[in-house]
């Protein structure tokens, strides 16, 4: 069993366009990639094919959690089986506190009746928010109802440390955020960041690298991955541009 | 995942196992199919009625005949309703035991199979737990008895306690209120008959039961509960009937009566199966300084018409209406509230919640009414519509008329959406597509559940996870 969030000649698309054009890529366990790639570039379709969404429809290929295909499986099943995904827009969920949906979300996790202690259950919450400084009232708010752009990520990223998923792909945590919350969602990451977690973080702009040091920096263009390198590449690509990689690929 | 998908899964049924159960039918009494003068009289003598109860029976019949369904504003579904097809009475002798030993075995495991002896023995000062037509189970907690609060069905009420019952027994809503308050009045059997003397504050709930067990059946129940100057009840009523292929009507009528400086709250728990045809009438009488507040959620039935009522006859009286619909896949709720004000410095405040899944389809109407010559009178109105799914429908039609200077009125309506990418990010984090909805309904209605007692909104959250689990294919 190769211990790796795989995916292999990735076709997929929604209402019959194909925007992901057999992708290949491959996150070991324990590693940072970074996917860079502009608007368009379908990396956010990524993101969603991968966790499910039903929206797109996949035509070719497969992704591989640790060696086992999740195609075919319910988000929630992939969710269960160790897939994070950090939403670019996350939605509001009014009158559900943060408190009572990571509770359900971890209870979803295990069998029947066996419900996990409240006692335990908020040792183990504060534990997180205290290493991602997030202040306590926060989670007794509604699932990021009237949350600024910043508070929303920093959400995303506390259920990111309490679900403890095998791979987590961050989609555009970076977008709307200004450079504290930036600074704020980054170290976040980075106290996560572990030989058991597989991360893959979807961005536009090198700016988040600075915080996030990635292990490899893949560059997308078009549904498919075009270039891949150490973490220099992404300082290459901020100077040379996009254009630079869209001509190689020309070429 | 778009509406239409949401909407197309499968098999958008409801999950009423927890009621979905029935046993064979041994009953002594059963007043046959149909209703006529002769149904009436079957049930006068299985009842041992008094002679003002049987003439009142059959004054209401001819009432019941006579008026037209309000199909003109309510909804066709109930043509569909043909009275002549119900048993009306069906028991197994109309004296309640009083201790569960005595209980025909049957009935007693279908009340422990709903809990019921349970609750009692947790937090409820008396129960009543009624099986088709009549009680087969009634008790009050020694220590309330001993204050003086009569707790008993309505057969007993208006035999033993006559000056009490005669008195308010009909006045809250009369017979001619609607036809179902009508019919209700023809063939009225079991509910409960609660008097709260002057100062005594019942600390736990009165609870009744209402239990449909047979086919083609119709139950009415009747509960008039007269609570003195200064005293307090709360009564609880829990519903459920098994899911048969034909049609079950559920029609009571309930009176409160509250006097001076009184406090009524009266909690509705309906988890009625499919098959059943809900139309009952309910409304309060305050009197000065008196509050009534009805908690009424509605899960269930194939069309429910119920829109509580208070009348503030008295000064500074109190109204108020909370509740909750859920109509699922077929389902009507057709539910609202209705807020009289016929005395000064009166208040009254209705929330309603209502969810709308697969095809069914909630509305909600409400009636306030505050007359010219009174003064300082408020109302604060509120409906929140959530919907799952674009096939669901939500009206509201709120009817408000002040009139007269330094009267307040207040209303706000709302309707919010379930959205495909609300239950993708929940199923992201490992929630199945059931538990997402219900997460999201129990958010919906979470600040006004806050407001429920404890062992309610206990009982509700579990019959909305219910709901919702069995709402997605």
């Amino acid at each position: 069993m190769k211990c790796a969030l795989e995916i292999k000649g990735l076709k997929a698309g929604i209402g019959g366009t194909e925007i992901l054009h057999g992708l290949n890529l491959t996150i070991p366990k324990g590693e940072v990639h970074a996917i860079m790639g502009k608007n368009g570039s379908g990396k956010s379709t990524l993101a969603k094919v991968m966790a499910g969404h039903p929206d797109y429809e996949v035509t070719g290929g497969d992704v591989l959690l640790d060696g086992k295909t999740i195609l075919g499986l319910e988000p929630d099943v992939r969710a269960r089986e160790g897939l994070f995904l950090a939403f670019q827009y996350p939605s509001e969920i009014p009158g559900v506190t943060i408190a009572n949906f990571m509770r359900a979300a971890l209870n979803a996790r295990r069998p029947e009746g066996q419900e996990i202690d409240a006692v335990e259950y908020y040792n183990e919450l504060y534990k997180k928010m205290d290493l991602l400084k997030i202040d306590r009232a926060f989670t007794s708010r509604a699932v990021n109802d009237g949350f600024s752009g910043g508070e929303k990520k920093k959400n995303e990223i506390l259920q990111m440390a309490m679900l403890e998923p095998k791979y987590a792909v961050l989609d555009e945590t970076d977008s709307g955020l200004d450079i504290d919350a930036l600074k704020i969602v980054a170290h976040g990451v980075n106290s996560l960041r572990g030989p058991k977690l597989g991360i893959l973080v979807i961005t536009h702009y090198q700016r988040l690298l600075d915080y996030i040091v990635p292990d490899v920096v893949h560059v997308m263009v078009d549904g498919r991955i075009v270039k891949s390198g150490p973490k220099e590449l992404a300082l290459e690509m901020e100077k040379k541009g996009y254009d630079w990689v869209e001509n190689l690929v020309a070429a | 995942m778009s509406d239409t998908e949401l909407q197309e899964k499968p098999d958008l049924q409801i999950d009423q196992d927890q009621g979905n159960f029935s046993y064979p039918e041994d009953y002594a009494f059963d007043a046959g199919t149909g209703l006529t003068d002769k149904t009436i009289d079957y049930i006068c003598d299985a009842k041992e009625d008094p002679d003002w109860v049987r003439e009142f029976r059959k004054k209401a019949l001819k009432v019941f005949n006579e008026k037209p369904l309000p199909t003109h504003w309510a909804s066709k579904d109930l043509e569909n309703i043909h009275f002549n097809d119900f048993r009306y009475y069906l028991s197994k002798g109309a004296k309640p035991k009083r201790s569960w030993d005595e209980v025909p075995d049957d009935v007693k495991r279908t009340f422990e199979r709903l809990g019921i002896p349970e609750k009692e023995r947790a937090f409820l000062a008396g129960v009543e737990a009624q099986f088709d037509s009549e009680a087969a189970y009634s008790n009050i907690k020694k220590a309330v008895a001993e204050q003086g609060v009569i707790f008993v069905g309505s057969r007993e009420g208006l035999k033993d306690h006559p000056e009490i019952f005669k008195k308010w027994f009909g006045k809250v809503i009369p017979t001619a209120d609607n036809k179902f308050s009508a019919l209700n009045s023809a063939v009225f059997s079991g509910g409960s008959f609660i008097y709260v003397p002057k100062g005594v504050k019942v600390k736990h709930p009165l609870q009744a039961y209402f239990r449909i067990n047979a086919e083609n059946f119709g139950q009415f129940e009747r509960t008039l509960i007269i609570v003195d100057e200064g005293a307090e009840v709360t009564y609880m009523e829990g519903c459920t009937a098994p899911k048969f292929d034909s049609v079950t009507l559920h029609s009571a009528v309930v009176e409160l009566v509250a006097m001076k400086g009184a406090k009524i709250q009266y909690i509705t728990v309906q988890n009625w199966s499919p098959n059943v045809f809900n139309l009952v009438t309910k409304r309060g009488l305050a009197h000065e300084e008196s509050e009534i507040k009805w908690i009424d959620c509605n899960i269930g039935s194939r069309l429910t018409m119920k829109y509580p009522g208070v009348i503030l006859k008295g000064r500074k009286a109190r109204g108020e209406v909370l509740s909750i619909a859920l109509a699922n896949n077929g389902q009507h709720q057709d539910t609202g509230a209705k807020m009289i004000h016929a005395a000064d410095e009166t208040t009254s405040n209705i929330i309603s919640k209502s969810i709308s899944i697969g095809s069914g389809r909630a509305t909600y109407r409400g009636l306030v009414h505050i007359p010219r010559h009174l003064k300082g009178c408020k109302n604060n109105t509120e409906c929140d519509a959530l919907l799952i799914n674009t096939e669901s429908r939500t009206d509201t039609y709120p009817a408000i008329v002040t009139r007269g200077e330094g009267n307040s009125v207040q209303h706000e309506a709302s309707v919010s959406k379930v959205s495909a990418e609300q239950i993708f990010y929940m199923q992201q984090r490992g929630l199945s597509e059931g538990q997402a909805m219900s997460l999201s309904v129990n958010g919906f209605v979470n600040d006004l559940v806050r407001q429920f007692p404890m062992e309610y909104s206990v009982e509700l959250k579990r019959l909305i996870d219910l709901e919702m689990e069995g709402s997605v294919g």
